[in-house]
């Protein structure tokens, strides 16, 4: 994957209340959110956020409600207007744009999944999932071809005619999701699009979703609250707490190394073994033979092979090649719990 | 002592030349300006006459086809249409045909003109909240205020005939279609709206592709509304020259002919049912997609 930066927030803030620029400057000084409420009556949302956006892959913005993440989202196709600082995306500024570029923008670079679906429920699905090619001007008969593609792509391939209160929670966003695909938008939004919806399906768009990126490579950015759709779907998390980034990083440095006790309480119940890849758990010996096993290789799966071999280390390669080892011990060290005021880090809080 | 048994009111030489001031400036103004308002409301009366004319002089078997075929497109449903042709038989029967088409037709022109000032003053309303602070009060005193009290006004600008009758109806018959066309906008869902802003909707999509069409069966609703409050001041109208329905109950009125005003009274009523149910069967209709059906 290559690395270049498509969306890049810069120092953003979002202040609620009635006069949300006079409280700026203390909200910058660090004013805490219950300070700035009690004494000041201004809500913070946001708090000096920088969030850099690979091109092309998977961004998972976490936290719990009210933590802001709904609030960031909407700042990036300006449904929300900021306080302060900046969106650059392919390096335009998204807060400089005039009515008429904002409306291009959303009409052609950035769509967007809601958590609760938001389908127009007077028109079908055919004509929900062709609305954004009509809201681009394209006449009716073209929309409706181009997106006949993405409600099959979504597996709705015989509802076209069915309108979305006939429709189940996990197929209502299927159509949200043909929606968001069909209008060719490079940045995808997706506003805890699998919130609403019942664990397996969950877990059924999770996988609708990942084949999807895996043939689009769109740049997606995608709230949660989950956790483990966090570290499942993530190429790069942040986490939202109170309206600021407290932790940002791969699935597997976030589980390595949570940045305080925060975060160390939220992956305290995932399971580790699911998560951890070999290559983050590995030395750079390289025994000269031993069964092999690629470096992103989750811990289950490695542990498995490790039994298969009689419990003797095993060659991690990437591309082929030998880049370390691992062994039995080092991966039951990874995936023990963490003692929660242990000896980690004094550096963090 | 006195103060406070008689209530301070004004001088009875004063009240006389306020009230004096006011007619004389209203008379002034309707010298001005009744011709010019006689003008612009001409093809308003162009238009009624000729749909008045057409009802009237169109054969009855054609007519009552026409409410059948209109019953039948509007509720989808045998017993309605039946009844409503039934219904306008009898009505014709009794001798009431051409009262009834001159009814009909002032209703229509009414809804019509109800509509078309209606539906952009909701829209207005729903889009500002000064707006509605405006228009609210407007519509309060139009409702509440008792019609023969704007029958005066209006005499005094335009005369007696069928303009100012239809001013009439159209001031009382108004303000429900405005108030739900603005209720059904506001009522909206958020996220709906939400979501027509992030795929970019400028203003005339989001309000001709998810407001209107989603506030539909309220403004509809108002549609109803408007028609049966309209059908309420036929008899009222009809002292104002206009013809239908009213011109006989008001004759029963004042020679107490109960046969004359409970037939023309039955006639209005039934034309009032016929309107209401046909009208809520097709707002029902309206609504077809919000029905539940696969895997709810």
């Amino acid at each position: 994957m290559v690395s270049d930066i498509k969306v890049s927030i810069k120092n953003l803030y979002k202040i609620f209340g009635p006069n949300p620029a006079s409280v700026l400057d203390q909200a910058k000084a660090g004013v805490s959110k219950a300070d700035l409420l009690e004494q000041h009556g201004h809500v913070l949302g946001l708090k000096d956020v920088n969030i850099d956006i690979k091109a092309r892959g998977i961004q998972v913005i976490m936290g719990l409600s009210g933590s802001g993440k709904s609030t960031l989202i909407r700042h990036i196709n300006r449904l929300i207007e900021p306080t302060a600082g900046e969106i650059v995306i392919d390096g335009q500024d998204v807060l400089a744009m005039s009515d008429e570029e904002l409306l291009n923008f959303r009409r052609f670079k950035a769509s967007m999944v809601f958590q609760k679906f938001a389908l127009l429920p007077h028109r079908t699905v055919a004509d929900n999932a062709a609305y954004g090619l009509m809201i681009q001007g394209i006449e009716k008969k073209e929309a409706l071809e181009r997106s006949q593609r993405w409600v099959e792509r979504v597996g709705l391939a015989g509802f076209e005619n069915h309108y979305p209160a006939q429709l189940s929670g996990g197929m209502q966003q299927r159509v949200g999701l043909a929606r968001a695909l069909a209008t060719d938008a490079e940045i995808l939004l997706m506003d805890e699009a699998f919130s609403a919806l019942d664990p397996l399906i969950r877990t059924d768009m999770q996988d609708v979703l990942l084949d999807l990126q895996s043939e689009l490579h769109k740049t997606i950015i995608f709230i949660t609250h989950d956790l483990d759709e966090a570290l499942r779907i993530g190429d790069d998390i942040a986490i939202l707490r109170d309206g600021a980034v407290i932790q940002q990083g791969s699935p597997q440095e976030i589980v390595l190394n949570p940045a305080d006790d925060y975060v160390a309480d939220f992956i305290q119940d995932i399971n580790r073994a699911r998560v951890l890849e070999v290559r983050s758990v590995m030395d750079s010996k390289k025994p000269r033979s031993g069964a092999k096993v690629e470096s992103n290789t989750i811990i289950e799966d490695a542990l498995q092979a490790i039994k298969d071999n009689e419990g003797k280390p095993l060659i991690v390669t990437e591309d082929g090649k030998a880049v370390g080892s691992v062994t039995i011990e080092a991966m039951i060290d990874a995936i023990a719990r963490p003692e929660k005021d242990g000896e980690r880090n004094p550096a963090y809080r | 002592m006195d103060f406070l048994e008689d209530f301070p009111s004004m001088g009875r030489g004063d009240l006389r030349d306020f009230k004096k001031a006011v007619d004389a400036g209203f008379r002034g103004f309707s010298r001005e300006y009744g011709e010019a308002l006689e003008t612009f409301f001409e093809p308003l009366l162009f238009f009624m006459v000729w749909f008045e004319k057409l009802l009237t002089n169109t054969p009855w078997p054609v007519i009552l086809v026409v409410i059948g075929a209109l019953a039948w497109i509007g509720s989808r449903n045998w017993r309605l249409t039946a009844g409503s042709v039934v219904a306008f038989a009898v009505i014709g029967y009794f001798g009431m045909w051409e009262d009834t088409m001159a009814t009909l037709a002032i209703i229509s022109v009414a809804t019509i003109v109800c509509i078309a000032v209606g539906i952009p003053f909701g829209i207005l309303m729903a889009r500002s909240d000064r707006a509605q602070s405006v228009i609210t009060p407007v519509l309060d005193v139009m409702q509440t205020i008792p019609s023969f009290v704007y029958l005066i006004p209006v005499v005094m600008l335009l005369g007696i005939g069928k303009v100012p009758g239809l001013l009439a109806v159209c001031i009382y018959a108004l303000p429900p279609i405005v108030r739900l066309t603005n209720l059904g906008i506001r009522l909206v869902d958020a996220e709906v709206m939400e979501a027509a802003h992030a795929f970019g909707a400028n203003y005339k999509q989001r309000l001709w592709g998810v407001q209107v069409p989603l506030a539909l069966p309220n403004i509809f609703a108002g549609v109803n509304q408007t028609i049966m409050m309209a059908l309420a001041m036929v008899v009222i109208a009809s002292m104002i020259g206009v013809k239908g329905l009213g011109v006989p109950v008001l004759r029963a009125i004042s020679n107490q002919y109960l046969a004359l005003g409970l037939m023309n009274g039955l006639a209005i009523v039934a034309v009032a049912i016929i309107f209401d149910r046909v009208s809520q069967q097709y707002g029902k209709r309206l609504q077809k997609h919000r029905e539940g059906g696969h895997g709810v």
